[in-house]
């Protein structure tokens, strides 16, 4: 399994410097991907943009939206975005899409929440056909297009991800989650008929340093995912606080079958950077 | 702080217990129905995992409780006239009103407010006086029902009619009775404890049959003491507010609204058969009480947000494993023609929580005399003193034996051209034949040109294929069986490969021939409605292609029809239109497929085995379905099918799939017990645990088999 590390995109305070200089290390570091996160109604960063940058000060790194919303956008536009990074960087885009679940961001972009399900399913296949056609270009760098991942912890995104995908992104939370999600991807995969695996990638969160950190990461997570109830108090819980506990988190992935997990700081700056480095760097 | 709760089960005297012991100067007040005496219900039952946390939460209540305790480990299933006994199940049980005795002393020391006979009618008014409202109040929650719009709930009734008996007759371990009379099935739930708990279920018909519906409570009662004499003995049966009822499975969207949150049955339950309904009530309880200590009182929304989410996960998990287990209860006569010992295995294993190798933990004796019971089974021999596990015993179809019961059953790959198998193509025949299954069968091989999923697509079209074919059989030694899987693709055909996704046609196909004129996505090409000339083309190079199949040394046969491919877009009424012969009811859509069928069969020799593979759904609304299922696979099997490969979906994109990690063995164990037709399961199964489990109960002769060093789907 390699590991990847989630750009502060959404945490106050993150400029052009910190993002670069996140990019920059990690490219010359223990990491293989950089994600980044997407939210509209929010105090952050834009991912696409974000990653484009990043495709220009970085060698080697995948470039990973982990996880975009895809039907909030056009479906043309994010075909030609997408091709763009994937030129930029010269073909190390990685596009994770999900449905996204937070309504308010529906509504601020002006399409329909309620539709997005039926729509994300033509939208993959849409954006899969301007890869591979002509009209709205530029060609992609990877023969058929970025490399596609699908998230969604559903029967109907398990059946998207081995219609349309290269792989199945996973939302986060604990190993044992991650696990029966990544077995249900793998069957479908399996029953549909598709040659090989799908890649499966993963999410953690870590606040890596004394307790104030461990209650600022929190309180970060508290309220970025306040629209989800119960569920804020669940991923907020499962946020990582100390070396072993990362150590822990990434074996539990690696062991149930994750290709790629990106961990994402829930408190900004550069010292989460250099925190989780240290702790891949030395305990991996 | 004060705190309303409604209900005076365990559950809310248990949670009011634990806040008081928590908060002593909190004002705790519970409203219950009945008296406080009130010994309504039987017997309780405990797994043991509880009573740690019972231990943690309130050392005083966990005394008490486990000293009333009857304990037991075994569980005994009466059925055919045989007796069979699985051990170290570590229950524990008590009487419903014991359980309620020492919880309203508790509460009692710890001064909450305890109000009995008083009703609750309207829980908006209890919530608005207090600072938390907590709705333990049963299956029938006037709580819940106050706060529909909110909590979201969704109540379904199961099939099965069910009544609760006491008996004084002790029963010192879990007991299932399975019995026939000319009414029908009757299934038995008996447990001890001071009087034992015996819970008699039915299915409606069988409710119907035996004329309960107009029987009293006495006649109810002699009707059972009749039927159940020989276990109950000279003791009678007794009743509390005798009734049969159908269990209500209740599910919320949410637990909690405001300062008002539910616990216990009110916000879910779980079938009597998993013996979980207290244990989650008492479990909420305790996280109740842990998420004020952990979040603060000053917060109760994330107080109760902290408390959903610590149980949403633990209950998921119960209510799926209940659902399974009611499922089994509500059906259970299809097991009737399994032996015994199979119908225990298949019992134990019921819920998916407890399989092959958990009871070889639990129960080794049992476990082995499974195994030994399995073999002779399987070899029609002499029991031997040691046997091994049931994936591993043979299997036969016609002249055909197979060493195991584990196929490897590669998908469809694109190294070939113009048909001809590709060197990897063959040589992956090789190389799994060497693995370790019984059976190995080659990806789907194209019966024609036009029959290719894409262009390289291996088939078995031309003498020059089959020779190569021929020489794969000869490398891949015997320690496999070697089976062929034919197919043609149907208007699935000419797509690019399947690396980057699924039916993405080709800029420059070929033509496609279906039943009826429509594409199979919306960018898909239209096929060729097929005529006479087409239909006894493909069937004749299916008849061509089973020869060369069996000139190059195949052992089996398998015909896809399946997945929307050509033969299975027949079957189904979404993709077949046809006003002709071949279209229209489920038989007359089986035409054109028997048709097929009987021709290779005519070819096949009699000694080797054919087999099918069918969906046991379309996963559609209007699609081929199950029942469309058992009808195709008896008529197949009236015509020398031997086998059915169970599969589902894909006969249109649209379809509606599950992925979980037992649907697909479910449907071939419904088709195998319904039909009785040898099946093969084709879920995603990788361990040996998978396989000894899926085929000790039953639900598969033969499983696909996906160990995790054989890369079977790749090239």
């Amino acid at each position: 399994m390699q590991v990847g590390i989630g750009l502060p995109n959404t945490l106050e305070g993150t400029d052009r410097d910190l993002v670069l200089d996140y990019a920059r290390r990690a490219d010359d570091g223990p990491f293989t991907s950089i994600g980044v996160f997407d939210r509209l109604v929010y105090q952050s960063l834009d991912p696409m943009s974000t990653l484009s940058v990043c495709a220009g000060a970085t060698e080697e790194i995948r470039l990973a939206t982990s996880i975009i919303a895809g039907p909030l956008r056009s479906t043309a536009m994010l075909a030609k975005k997408a091709a763009t990074l994937d030129v930029l960087s010269d073909g190390r885009l990685t596009l994770g899409v999900a449905l996204g679940a937070r309504q308010e961001d529906y509504e601020a972009a002006g399409t329909d929440y309620r539709s997005r399900g039926r729509r994300f399913t033509g939208q993959l296949e849409a954006l899969i056909q301007h890869w591979e056609g002509d009209e709205i270009g530029p060609d992609p760098v990877q023969e058929r297009g970025p490399q596609l991942l699908i998230g969604g912890e559903s029967d109907p995104a398990y059946k998207r991800v081995v219609r349309f995908g290269d792989g199945w992104i996973g939302a986060g939370g604990p190993p044992r989650r991650f696990g029966d999600c990544a077995d249900s991807a793998t069957a479908a995969w399996s029953e549909a008929g598709r040659p090989g695996n799908p890649d499966l990638w993963g999410h953690g969160y870590y606040a890596l340093g004394d307790e104030s950190v461990a209650e600022a990461g929190e309180e970060y997570l508290l309220d970025y995912y306040s629209f989800t109830g119960p569920f804020a108090e669940r991923i907020a819980d499962g946020l990582l606080t100390t070396p072993q506990e990362v150590v822990q988190f990434i074996r539990g992935y690696e062991e149930r079958g994750c290709d790629e997990l990106i961990m994402f700081p829930a408190v900004g700056g550069i010292e989460q950077y250099e925190r989780l480095e240290r702790v891949v760097e030395s305990e991996l | 702080m004060k705190v309303n709760v409604i209900g005076g089960g365990p559950g809310g005297l248990y949670a009011s217990a634990l806040l008081a012991k928590t908060y002593p100067d909190w004002e705790i007040d519970v409203y219950e129905r009945d008296p406080a005496d009130n010994t309504y219900g039987w017997g309780i039952v405990f797994s043991d995992s509880t009573l740690s946390r019972l231990r943690e939460a309130d050392d005083a209540t966990h005394e008490r409780i486990t000293d009333a305790f009857t304990k037991w480990d075994p569980i005994d299933i009466h059925f055919g006239g045989e007796y069979i006994r699985c051990g170290g199940h570590a229950f524990a049980g008590m009487m419903r009103a014991t359980l309620k005795d020492i919880l309203r002393e508790r509460c009692d020391e710890l001064g909450v407010g305890m109000h009995w006979e008083h009703t609750v009618e309207d829980p908006e008014s209890y919530a608005a006086e207090a600072d938390l409202l907590i709705g333990a109040d049963g299956l029938k929650s006037v709580t819940r029902e106050a706060y529909e719009e909110q909590f979201k709930p969704r109540v379904r009734m199961g099939e099965a009619k069910f009544a609760w008996f006491g008996t004084e007759k002790p029963f010192d371990v879990f007991t299932f009775i399975f019995r026939e009379n000319e009414d029908g099935l009757w299934r038995v739930h008996a447990y001890p404890g001071e009087k034992s708990t015996f819970i008699v279920e039915c299915t409606e018909e069988t409710y119907e049959n035996a004329g309960l519906d107009e029987m009293d409570e006495q006649a109810g009662q002699a009707y059972f003491e009749d039927l159940f004499a020989d276990h109950l003995g000279d003791y009678d049966l007794e009743s509390k507010l005798y009734q049969w009822r159908n269990f209500p499975v209740v599910n919320c969207r949410t637990w909690s609204h405001g300062n008002v949150c539910l616990l216990g049955d009110a916000a879910h339950t779980a079938h009597f058969s998993v013996g979980s309904g207290t244990k989650m009530a008492m479990e909420d309880a305790i996280a109740l009480q842990e998420s004020f200590v952990e979040k603060g009182p000053e917060n109760l929304e994330s107080v109760l947000n902290w408390y959903e989410k610590e149980r949403r996960e633990p209950v998921n998990r119960i209510q799926d494993a209940a659902r399974t287990s009611r499922n089994y209860f509500e059906n259970t006569e299809r097991f009737t023609d399994l032996d015994p010992e199979r119908f225990a295995f298949n019992l134990l294993t019921r819920s998916g929580r407890i399989t092959y190798d958990e009871l070889k933990l639990r129960d080794a004796e049992y476990a082995d005399g499974f195994d030994r019971w399995f073999a002779g089974y399987a070899t029609d021999d002499e029991r031997r003193a040691i046997a091994r596990p049931p994936m591993f015993q043979p299997f036969s179809l016609r002249g055909l034996r197979l060493e195991n019961r584990a196929v490897f059953a590669p998908g469809p790959s694109t190294a070939g051209s113009t048909g001809h198998p590709a060197t990897e193509q063959r040589q992956r025949l090789v190389d799994l034949a060497g693995e370790g299954a019984g059976l190995v069968l080659t990806e789907p091989l194209a019966v024609s040109e036009h029959g290719r999923l894409h262009p390289g697509t291996p088939g078995i079209f031309t003498a020059e294929h089959g020779e190569y074919w021929a020489e794969s059989v000869a490398d891949a030694g015997s320690d496999s069986a070697l089976g062929v899987e034919l197919f043609h693709a149907g208007r699935r055909g000419a797509t690019q490969p399947r690396e980057r996704g699924l039916d993405r046609p080709l800029d420059d196909g070929w033509e496609l021939f279906a039943p009826s004129p429509n594409p199979y996505t919306s960018r898909s090409q239209t096929p060729t409605p097929m005529d006479e000339n087409d239909m006894a083309r493909i069937r004749e190079a299916f008849v061509d292609a089973a020869e060369r199949a069996d000139d190059a040394g195949f052992d089996h046969l398998q015909l896809n029809m399946a997945h929307g491919y050509l033969l299975g877009s027949f079957l189904s009424p979404l993709t077949n239109e046809r006003e002709d012969q071949y279209g229209g009811s489920q038989e007359a859509r089986l035409t054109y497929p028997l048709e097929v069928f009987d021709a290779v069969r005519a070819v096949w020799p009699d000694d080797k085995p054919v087999s099918v593979k069918l969906n046991a759904t379309d996963w559609r609304p209007d699609g081929f379905n199950l029942s469309d299922a058992f009808a195709t696979g008896s008529q197949l099997a009236e015509h020398g099918c031997d086998l059915l490969s169970v599969v589902a979906g894909q006969t249109t994109p649209n379809d509606r799939p599950k992925f979980d990690a037992e649907v697909l063995e479910r449907y071939s164990e419904q088709v195998r017990n319904e039909i009785d037709v040898p099946t093969m399961s084709t879920n995603y199964v990788t361990t040996t645990d998978d396989l000894n489990s899926q085929v000790g109960r039953a639900s598969a002769d033969l499983c696909a088999w996906y160990p995790p060093d054989v890369d079977v789907n790749s090239l």
